[in-house]
């Protein structure tokens, strides 16, 4: 069986602080990680290669060269193989153009049966690529995936709703989204990093090796275009006491946690 | 579409450089040189003291899109119940529809959910677009994007709203993909731009130390998901009319390659204390273990999680997986309810990250009212109840506070 | 000597930070309370390949670097110190000296399994009237056939009772003083081989620190390490090695502290302003950052000389010293700027104070240290 894993490299947002004059991003000194989710969809396709034979497991990223540790990362984990398509032609891709570029990328690699993604990058939080990459290659989806089975030539998973789950099946090949529910990710082993720096196991591409879309990917192939960011006002913490009878107290607070949306 | 430097201007102050949250620029001979990492996302553009920055239109291939028009929300309902948030984009869809002159769109799928049609019209849609089929009585991604997008091919919207719940983000990026145009996820905050009809999407990134404002400009429809529970929702119209078009799409079991085979409800494993978005905390001020009783039902109509104060959870009052602070989890949700917890530095230090913080306690001069946005001195067990008798009656609790402004 | 870490060294930090982080900083205090020898993390570490860093893969180890063995130390020492120990002396006193000193058979044998994590080591030196006077050792052992009879008691000995295989110093003759000592690979399981008192300490309290008995314990003469009369050049070669894994247990919780110590003097308020805006309170802060500093700088150098096959005899003994030196001095000053709540429990401070107090005595007192350093500088 061949499983391919997508995952991205991100900034740990965690770490991420906002100058509190400037009201602007502190970018120094944040750690680029292994997006969250894509390491339950890592540790997934090595579980099942744990348990069955004959399982091979690529893994495949989109971005800077520097992304190579991301790779060498998840092969530290297990992982067989991984490719990095980096390319100055598929910078700034939006959802759409970076799921059109990975696909050009898996259809490089031509066999699969299944692939996994994270749910969400927590950079961006858009859920998108995945789906996305399903419809490019024509293949059916399931998003949320909180339990797998494999059985033959099906896979039988639990999808997360937000007041329960659907249990749905589909035959191979199928993309799958990991929410961290499905698993408790390994760390890399301590052999596996000095072997994964060493071998020529993170093979790097270029969009034209893979025969990307040329007019599809890249800040000028994306649909969506971002016109603005901003920091969100920082608030300051300014007591409000709320004065009057129990009701009207407990009136005043529902007033100002809703005018926030939150509530 | 590029952010470029403008090299006789450039100061070389490094002012970009800070700004851009993407690590993307860095300076070259005392002069701003932007990189591959760029999104063009235009952070560095306002902050740059120069003017030496600034970003660059390009013509796009994309459609012809005048042929486009009307405003569409996706209708979500599971098992014949509309969620909340098809009333919600019905009141956001309503505002963008009467702003562009253009007829509001529910589009319903399900089977034998006629009822659902009528009442989204009387939500404020002029139109209500039903394809009823058996196979669509429960969601599946190939299902619902095959009746959707032929739709959208046929009728050619300029928006399409969806909800960005688990379905709708598992929906709307399928159909975009299909259809080939753009889609921004989790908005937060919709407008549009009379001057070219442009979408304006806005949401919260970098999880949520960003806020980008988004738009599609050449493909059509301009899609979005949008959080739920932000928007306002419609208001019901008794005698409201509208046309509700009900179709019978081509489906066969055979569209259906991922099926579901069963559906299951409840049983969710408990939320942990460090993902919750909001927090009903407990202390020392319960006065005894059933004050958590309390506690959980304030939680409960809140949708939150209980947390508790190391004090608590040494008297054995409550499992110490709820225990916030130094020695407990570490939490920062959107909101933090500190009931009789006075905030000793070691709760504090698991707390005062959180977005907004309201404190109740009977003591005026206790430190938790330090760190709170909103303060309530009084005795906990009168109040909390009236918070959740006003959360049951919220809606007259804001209209009575717009009668009295 | 760069001052960057490899690519590779950064990514073992990143995960040893994770692993302290998840796995071993939420049971430290508990197991610190109790007295109970964290086997289960002991295991998951096997699992990573975390128990044999330094050794090559054809030995079972990680193929990596003295250096990333340094920092896995520290990070985890960072945490729980007890932790650090249980690595450093597998590592550095079970697993080291086999590397170094053993036959290709007794590496297979041994070095194998504990490189790969399946098996646990520790190292017996010690003994009631031989500490820092390691030579006066009283375990005899004679040949007897195709084995040594082994008799006598070690004590101190760190992972006694948990290690599966153990090297044991001991006299097989005695007219040559310490030119009479020899080192054996002993088994858990050897007849006669039994464990005695197991220590209450006052920090490490993880961490099992157990008497040795050797009553009659037969030992194959295949597993006398090195040649009979080499036991002595072996255990100080060892203890060279154990000190930089040491020093990274010292330079950890010194660490530890401080990062701890600077998080609460910003939130700690007195006077309506924090801690940290007391011009008094911040120049300790500053010296403490310093002295930390200077402490790495000194280890991760004993570990580059060592790792580059230069001589580390006394670099060990310096980063030792001074770390340990440190950790003792930090951890005092962090106790102290948590005021009352740092005399508590409720904050990891107080553990880490005890904890450092082992860093100025075991495998060499500051001491020792001192006299090696001299004896280098004035030979």
């Amino acid at each position: 069986m061949n499983i391919i894993v997508c995952v991205k490299q991100v900034p740990d947002t965690n770490e991420v602080k906002i100058d509190p004059v400037k009201g602007t991003l502190i970018r120094e000194g944040v750690p680029s990680i292994i997006n969250p989710d894509d390491r339950n969809a890592l540790e997934e396709a090595l579980r099942i290669k744990d348990s069955m034979e004959d399982v091979k497991v690529t893994v495949v990223s989109m971005g800077p060269p520097q992304a190579e540790v991301a790779l060498v990362e998840a092969i530290a984990m297990g992982a067989d193989e991984a490719i990095l398509l980096t390319d100055r032609a598929v910078a700034g891709s939006d959802t759409w153009a970076t799921s059109t570029a990975l696909s050009a990328v898996i259809k490089y690699i031509g066999d699969f049966d299944i692939i996994f993604c994270g749910r969400q990058a927590i950079d961006g939080d858009t859920a998108q690529v995945g789906p996305q990459i399903a419809e490019h290659l024509g293949i059916p989806q399931i998003t949320y995936v909180e339990e797998l089975k494999i059985q033959g030539n099906k896979v039988v998973a639990k999808r997360a709703l937000e007041d329960g789950y659907f249990l749905v099946e589909a035959e191979m090949p199928v993309l799958l989204t990991a929410v961290k529910e499905l698993n408790e990710p390994r760390y890399p082993s301590i052999k596996g990093i000095f072997e994964g720096f060493k071998g020529d196991k993170v093979k790097m591409v270029s969009a034209k090796d893979v025969n990307c879309d040329m007019d599809n990917v890249g800040l000028d192939g994306s649909p969506t275009n971002v016109i603005k960011s901003f920091t969100p006002p920082t608030k300051s913490r300014d007591l409000e006491m709320l004065e009057g009878t129990p009701a009207e107290q407990a009136r005043k607070l529902i007033v100002r946690l809703r005018e926030e949306n939150l509530v | 579409m590029a952010v470029k430097v403008i090299d006789e201007k450039c100061i070389g102050c490094g002012a970009c450089i800070r700004s851009c949250p993407f690590d993307a620029i860095e300076i070259v001979n005392n002069i701003a040189v932007i990189g591959d990492k760029c999104t063009a996302c235009g952070a560095c553009i306002d902050v740059c003291p120069v003017e030496a920055i600034f970003k660059e239109e390009e013509e796009k291939k994309g459609v012809d899109i005048s042929e486009y028009e009307g405003v569409w929300v996706f209708a979500e309902q599971r098992e014949g119940n509309l969620l909340n948030i098809a009333t919600e984009l019905l009141g956001e869809g309503r505002k963008i529809a009467d702003k562009l002159g253009v007829e509001l769109t529910a589009i319903l799928l399900g089977h034998k959910v006629d009822p659902l049609a009528d009442n989204l019209i009387k939500y404020g849609a002029d139109r209500v677009i039903y394809a009823d089929h058996e196979l669509l009585n429960t969601y599946t991604t190939d299902a619902y994007t095959k009746v959707i997008c032929e739709l959208i091919k046929e009728r050619k919207p300029e928006i399409m709203l969806l909800g960005a719940t688990n379905i709708g983000r598992d929906l709307a990026p399928r159909i975009s993909a299909r259809i080939h145009t753009g889609l921004t996820a989790d908005c937060t905050r919709l407008d549009v731009d009379l001057e070219n009809r442009r979408l304006m999407q806005t949401r919260p990134a970098f999880g949520g130390n960003l806020m980008a404002t988004i738009v599609t400009p050449n493909h059509r429809p301009q899609m979005a998901t949008v959080r739920p529970g932000v928007m306002e929702r419609a208001p019901y119209e008794e005698g409201r009319e509208g046309i509700v078009e009900k179709v019978t799409p081509d489906l066969t079991e055979a569209d259906i390659r991922a099926k579901v085979l069963e559906t299951v409800k409840g049983g969710k494993p408990q939320v942990k204390l460090e993902e919750a978005k909001i927090i009903v905390s407990g202390g020392r001020g319960l006065g005894n273990p059933e004050g958590f009783k309390l506690i959980e039902q304030l939680a409960e109509k809140l949708g939150a999680v209980v947390g508790a104060s190391r004090a608590t959870v040494d008297a054995g009052w409550i499992d110490h997986a709820h225990q916030v602070g130094q020695t407990g989890k570490t939490v920062r949700p959107d909101l933090y309810i500190a009931c009789g917890i006075s905030g000793a530095i070691q709760h504090l230090a698991g707390m005062k990250e959180s977005k907004c913080i309201v404190a109740i306690n009977k003591d005026k001069n206790a430190p938790i009212f330090d760190v709170a946005d909103y303060g309530i001195v009084g005795d906990l067990y009168e109040i909390i109840p009236e918070i959740i008798s006003a959360l049951e009656n919220v809606e007259d609790v804001l209209e009575a506070v717009k009668l009295n402004a | 000597m760069g001052f960057e870490l490899t690519r590779e060294q950064e990514m073992v930090r990143d995960v040893m930070r994770k692993f302290a982080e998840n796995e071993v900083k939420p049971i430290a205090a508990e197991i610190d309370e109790s007295g109970r020898f964290p086997m289960e993390n002991v295991k998951k570490m096997a699992r990573y390949n975390m128990l044999g860093i330094p050794f090559p893969v054809e030995y079972g180890g990680a193929g990596g670097d003295d250096l990333s063995y340094v920092i896995a130390v520290e990070e985890l020492s960072k945490v729980c110190a007890s932790t650090g120990v249980i690595l450093s002396a597998h590592t550095s006193l079970a697993c080291w000296p086999i590397y170094h000193f053993g036959t290709e058979e007794q590496k297979q044998k041994y070095l194998v399994p504990l490189a790969k994590g399946e098996k646990l080591g520790a190292f017996g030196l010690t003994e009631s009237n031989a500490g820092t006077d390691a030579a006066a050792q009283q375990t005899t052992a004679v040949l007897d056939g195709d084995n040594y009879i082994l008799n006598g008691t070690k004590i101190f000995i760190t992972n006694g009772g948990q290690a599966d295989v153990y090297i044991i110093f001991a006299m097989t003759d005695k007219s040559k003083g310490h030119r009479g000592i020899s080192a054996f690979i002993v088994e858990k399981d050897f007849p006669g081989f039994s464990i005695g008192k197991i220590e209450d300490k006052m920090g490490i309290r993880a961490s099992a620190t157990a008497e040795l008995i050797f009553d009659d314990c037969v030992v194959p003469k295949e597993n006398l390490l090195g040649k009979e009369g080499e036991g002595f050049k072996i255990a100080m070669a060892t203890l060279d090695g154990g000190r930089i894994g040491i020093a990274a247990q010292a330079l950890g919780i010194a660490e530890g502290a401080f990062e701890e110590t600077v998080k609460y003097v910003k939130e700690r308020e007195q006077f309506g302003r924090p801690l940290a805006k007391f011009q008094g309170l911040q120049w300790m802060i500053a010296d403490m950052a310093t002295a930390i500093e200077a402490a790495k700088l000194l280890v991760y150098k004993a570990a580059i000389c060592k790792q580059k096959g230069l001589p580390y005899s006394k670099e060990a003994a310096m980063a030792k010293l001074y770390a340990s030196q440190t950790a003792m001095d930090v951890t005092t000053k962090c106790v102290q700027l948590h005021g009352g709540y740092g005399f508590t429990k409720d904050y990891p401070v107080e553990r880490m104070m005890r904890d450092a107090k082992i860093t100025e005595i075991y495998e060499g007192t500051s001491q020792v240290q001192q006299m090696v350093i001299a004896a280098n500088i004035l030979r």
